[in-house]
């Protein structure tokens, strides 16, 4: 028993331990700021999707919960937000605030509906919660703004200096701070003895279960932080972009979290940042194309990952310096 | 008195003629999902696809109607055949994240080619003027082409109710469903029967899909569109459970045709609310055996 311990802590222990290589993608995030700094709109919504994508990796990769639905937090987040500013209270730290909040308790209420069910079911239901959020916000328009969306979400300046401006610093540096902060914490989960908990029920809940492991309320709480996460990402949207459309709750935008989570790869927090800025960024320079030829090549990309590119291409980098390296190996 | 039976005649007619395009979508995917637990969000894919080879050959080349419904099953099933063992075989009893993912893929391609040979608006319609003429019932005017759907659909339903349980096929695909570990040790080439059914299933969505036409438009988005209507059908009835599924359908089809004039407010919400409510009382469907 104290092996397996000693073992847990280890693992533990060496996931909170910092490799230079972790650096990069916040160099790269500050490195665009003072590049590209008339594509800061861009930027920000590289952002937006890294968080939530990063909260889907913590919901999907590490605890293996198959949803449809993760887009439900992103939407709840982002009308939370936008209602807030165009009921009268333009405030935008508050504002994101009670977003999380209310993801966060929408996640807490359907986990402890849906989290001991498995597979299609599950998929399902977790469809289908989307889908009449989607239809409530299309219906209730004197809220929502309907099929029109919501518009001029015009949040006051950040701590009363910093004014959502249409150069985009603000929002940038609003975004990237919150990814940060939020990074940070799903990291620190990754690496604790929770987490390894979680990545134990991904593998075999039921052996958890006979070891004592509360499954069903782990995965209340994983389910729920990352709604949490996912809402804030709405909520910094719906500030950034001054406008909060039914797409934040609609199916696409689930599916589009899962290609880019499988496009970085999953499971491993840095995939989720790869997966979400490549989409994103690629996404952009295809929108002169037709947007149907944007599909097919996602989804074509789509259904060659899931048959030989398994881990996305965090997954093919590693396999080819494993390659590399065994290669180095057999040379001496 | 004359206003009720006349609104129940209606929602009967329309309900069940709708509920049978819904049935015949959703009944190969409900073999899909059954059999080999295969979690198919492409399956609207198949009824776009026969759906818009049918509607766009009639009215270019002007191919009768019950031909055009033909060739949408043979080439929706066509389809399936070439798909089948290229992108569903190899994840079969793998994880269901990946099926989701290829599946979703499958879509986003469907999506793309529909547009390019297709064109990206609807593609309408054009129905024979025997079946755009209006029938007599007494009670009420019925539009002809709701009446040829309703039979359409209970003449296929027979067909496969006979197949089912009267042919060795038949027992062989209830076998498989039930257990398949078993069927297998018996003797069932299970691989080589579910690409039959599987094949037969894409083909009877073609078909669904050609015969909805009006009422469920064929355009590029299709696919996505009524990604979840399908699923729900076989979510209800419980995975693999074939003949069940053709009563949900109908079911669904009533109910959603009343709800949208009865409570037009919220009828959007109405299956989505039966599905949570029964998948929460039972995970496995309606008809399935608790566990």
């Amino acid at each position: 028993m104290n092996d397996v311990r000693s073992i847990v802590e280890q693992q533990a222990r060496a996931g909170t331990r910092w490799r230079v290589v972790e650096a990069l993608p916040w160099l790269l995030f500050v490195g665009f700021y003072f590049l590209f700094e008339t594509r800061l709109a861009l930027g920000n919504s590289v952002l937006v999707m890294v968080l939530f994508t990063l909260s889907l990796d913590l919901v999907l990769g590490y605890a293996g919960i198959a949803t449809l639905g993760h887009a439900l937090f992103f939407g709840l987040g982002a009308y939370t937000a936008g209602i807030v500013i165009v009921a009268g209270w333009p405030e935008p730290f508050s504002g994101l605030l009670l977003a999380i909040l209310v993801a966060a308790a929408a996640a807490v209420i359907t986990g402890m509906l849906l989290l001991h069910l498995h597979g299609n079911t599950l998929l399902m239901l977790t469809l289908a919660f989307l889908v009449l959020a989607y239809e409530a916000a299309n219906k209730w328009t004197s809220v929502t703004g309907g099929d029109d969306g919501l518009q001029g979400v015009a949040a006051s300046p950040l701590l009363g200096v910093f004014a959502f401006d249409l150069r985009g610093q603000t929002r940038y540096w609003y975004a990237l701070f919150l990814l940060a902060v939020l990074f940070l914490v799903a990291r620190a989960i990754a690496a604790s003895q929770f987490g390894l908990a979680l990545k134990g029920i991904r593998e075999n809940a039921g052996r958890m279960r006979a070891m004592g492991v509360p499954v069903k309320r782990h995965l209340v709480v994983i389910y729920s932080i990352a709604g949490g996460m996912a809402g804030a990402a709405g909520a910094i949207s719906a500030h950034s972009t001054g406008f909060v459309g039914l797409d934040t709750l609609a199916i696409a935008l689930s599916a589009n979290g899962l290609v880019m989570l499988v496009l970085g790869g999953w499971g491993r927090l840095y995939g989720a940042i790869v997966g979400a800025s490549f989409y994103v960024i690629l996404q952009h320079f295809a929108s002169s194309w037709n947007p149907f030829h944007w599909m097919f090549l996602v989804g074509a990309a789509l259904i060659m990952i899931v048959r030989f590119g398994k881990g996305g291409l965090l997954g093919v980098a590693d396999r080819i310096r494993n390659r590399l390296g065994g290669r180095e190996g057999a040379d001496r | 008195m004359d206003r009720l039976s006349s609104f129940l005649s209606f929602v009967l007619i329309d309900g069940i003629s709708y509920g049978m395009v819904l049935f015949l979508i959703s009944v190969g995917l409900s073999v899909t999902m059954g059999l080999m637990r295969f979690a198919n969000l492409a399956h609207g894919a198949f009824a776009a696809i026969g759906g818009a080879v049918a509607v766009s050959l009639m009215t270019s080349t002007g191919l009768p109607f019950l031909l055009a419904l033909v060739v949408a099953f043979a080439a929706s099933a066509l389809l399936g055949l070439l798909l089948e063992p290229i992108l569903y075989a190899p994840l079969y009893g793998g994880d269901e994240l990946d099926q989701v993912l290829m599946t979703i893929g499958l879509i986003f391609v469907a999506i793309a080619s529909l547009n390019l040979i297709f064109g990206s608006t609807p593609l309408p319609m054009r129905l024979p003027s025997w079946l755009a003429a209006s029938v007599d019932l007494r009670i009420r005017i019925v539009p002809a082409y709701r009446i040829f759907l309703i039979a359409v659909g209970a003449l296929l339903m027979l067909m496969l109710w006979l197949t089912l349980d009267r042919t060795e096929f038949g027992a062989r695909i209830r076998a498989a469903v039930e257990n398949p570990q078993m069927a297998q040790a018996v003797g069932i080439d299970t691989r080589h029967l579910f690409a039959v059914t599987f094949m037969l299933g894409c083909g009877l969505a073609g078909l669904g899909g050609a015969l909805g036409a009006q009422m469920l438009p064929i355009d590029p988005v299709y696919p996505l569109r009524y990604l979840a209507t399908f699923l729900i059908v076989v979510s209800i009835a419980g995975f693999g459970n074939i003949k069940e599924s053709a009563w949900v359908a109908i079911m669904l089809g009533v109910i959603e045709t009343a709800g949208r004039y009865l409570l037009p407010e919220i009828a959007a919400f109405l299956t989505y609310l039966i599905l949570i409510a029964v998948l929460l009382w039972r995970p496995n469907g309606l008809f399935s055996k608790p566990q």
